[in-house]
């Protein structure tokens, strides 16, 4: 129910709407729950509605956190 | 796709599974929540509950909306459609789920009522301004998510002044239920629910921010971390519940930064607050009466709601009798403890709503998880020759 999928917005129209891409699927949602979407932008669609901007550098840290390596591994290694 | 293949890479999966594995200590358990059944979707469709060593147990909490929707509020829908004709919108996920005299909003709609599923509640708008004539109910369900879109269409029917449009709100509230599950005298007096910590809600948090969950580390004393949808993102913030719980700290982490901040979605809070406020309590189902735990629409929206419009009153129902949805919601039992699971109950008939929606922990183990669980038995390599 909470099913919500990134999609990056590709054209502005108007003031609260948008055409947003996924895998070359083009459909027009609604900003009006966000401010300062630019084109480009990767935002967070639920049920026809963007819910928040997804921030691209937060994501790189995530992703280097799964990348640390576990617990002891360096010890046991040396 | 970008944000979300990289967040399923395998290999960086089993490199999470090995520091889990190397910090749980086998001396204790971590009993963890995910209250989210986008979380249990999670887990049971990447097999993640495979990964995890002997001491990590995840349980399944009441967070899937159709779940934990009663019995009594789809009657309310069903009555709409059959005896008042109105037309009724709503999510695919609501259209298959039990009601009483064995209907659902599906069987509903073989029998003559215009009941209509729809992806966007904007859909339900639309519907409305092409028809003029009939009554158009939206009947809207979920979490935090769903309702900031919800509280936009009943602004813009007022703006339309779209008389014959009203919505039939069942939105529900996050903290209301973890406030209850840990109130709860398996969790408080029994000690039959040993709870350890929460896998936080990742898009209700988008909206609420991380802040409302502050007080369940201060007052109870359990961690939660707030956590994506995608596989390492579940992995990673189990990874760091296993920490908190080892340094017996319980704080409130964040691991889902790139959508969530502390405040959350002031905006969207701001239009929900316009045109919802709190119910003095709420039925659902596993939980039962829940003080302060959904909201209803505000006098000066009056018009556009459905229960005020056609003076409805829910009823209490009962669920079958050899369904044990309500013990599995509030994380007592598992879907293989009922008796009806996969044999009577299959997602293409479910009895409770567990069973209904992909994210209820029945549908979900039926789905990934059921197969486990069968006993293996190797036949004798003759009979197998002879049956080829």
């Amino acid at each position: 129910m909470c099913l919500a999928i990134p999609v990056q917005v590709i054209e502005l129209l108007g003031e609260s709407t948008a055409i947003v891409d996924l895998d070359g699927i083009r459909k027009e949602i609604s900003l009006a729950l966000v401010d300062d979407v630019q084109v480009g932008d990767y935002v967070i669609l639920h049920v026809g509605y963007a819910l928040s901007k997804l921030d691209p550098a937060e994501a790189a840290r995530t992703l280097a956190l799964f990348a640390a390596l576990p617990a002891g591994h360096a010890a046991q290694v040396s | 796709m970008k944000y979300i293949d990289e967040f399923r890479d395998g290999a960086l999966a089993r490199n999470l599974a090995a520091s889990i594995a190397a910090e749980a200590s086998p001396a204790r358990g971590y009993n963890l929540m995910e209250f989210c059944g986008g979380h249990t979707h999670a887990i049971s469709r990447y097999g993640i509950g495979d990964l995890l060593p002997a001491p990590v147990r995840m349980i399944h909490g009441p967070g899937c909306p159709v779940c934990v929707l009663p019995i009594g509020r789809i009657d309310l829908a069903i009555g709409l459609a059959l005896e008042q004709h109105a037309i009724l919108c709503t999510y695919g996920d609501c259209l298959r789920v039990p009601a009483s005299n064995n209907l659902s909003l599906l069987k509903a709609k073989a029998r003559g009522g215009d009941v209509r599923m729809i992806y966007s509640p904007a859909d339900a708008l639309k519907i409305a301004l092409a028809n003029p004539d009939r009554e158009v109910v939206f009947f809207a369900i979920g979490f935090e998510t769903t309702t900031p879109p919800t509280a936009l269409v009943v602004m813009e029917a007022a703006r339309l002044n779209l008389a014959h449009f009203s919505v039939l709100c069942n939105h529900v509230l996050t903290p209301a239920a973890i406030t209850n599950i840990l109130e709860s005298p398996e969790v408080r007096q029994l000690g039959t629910l040993p709870l350890d910590g929460f896998i936080g809600p990742a898009h209700v948090s988008t909206i609420i921010g991380s802040q409302p969950y502050e007080f369940f580390a201060e007052e109870y004393r359990k961690p939660v971390v707030i956590a994506g949808f995608e596989p390492l993102d579940v992995m990673q913030a189990i990874l760091m519940l296993v920490r908190q719980i080892n340094d017996g700290r319980a704080e409130v982490e964040n691991e889902f930064t790139r959508a969530v901040t502390r405040e959350g979605n002031l905006k969207a809070q701001a239009l929900v607050s316009e045109v919802f406020e709190l119910r003095r309590s709420f039925e659902w189902r596993g939980l039962g009466q829940v003080p302060y735990s959904a909201l209803r629409i505000r006098e000066g929206f009056a018009t556009f709601d459905a229960e005020r419009r056609f003076r409805l009153e829910t009823r209490s129902v009962a669920d079958n009798k050899a369904c044990e949805c309500g013990a599995i919601l509030r994380g007592v039992k598992h879907p293989r403890d009922c008796k009806v699971f996969g044999t009577v109950c299959t997602p293409e008939n479910p009895i409770g709503s567990c069973m209904v929606s992909s994210e209820g922990a029945c549908a979900a183990h039926y789905s990934y998880g059921r197969f486990k669980d069968a006993a293996i038995v190797a036949e004798p390599a003759a009979a197998a020759s002879a049956n080829l």
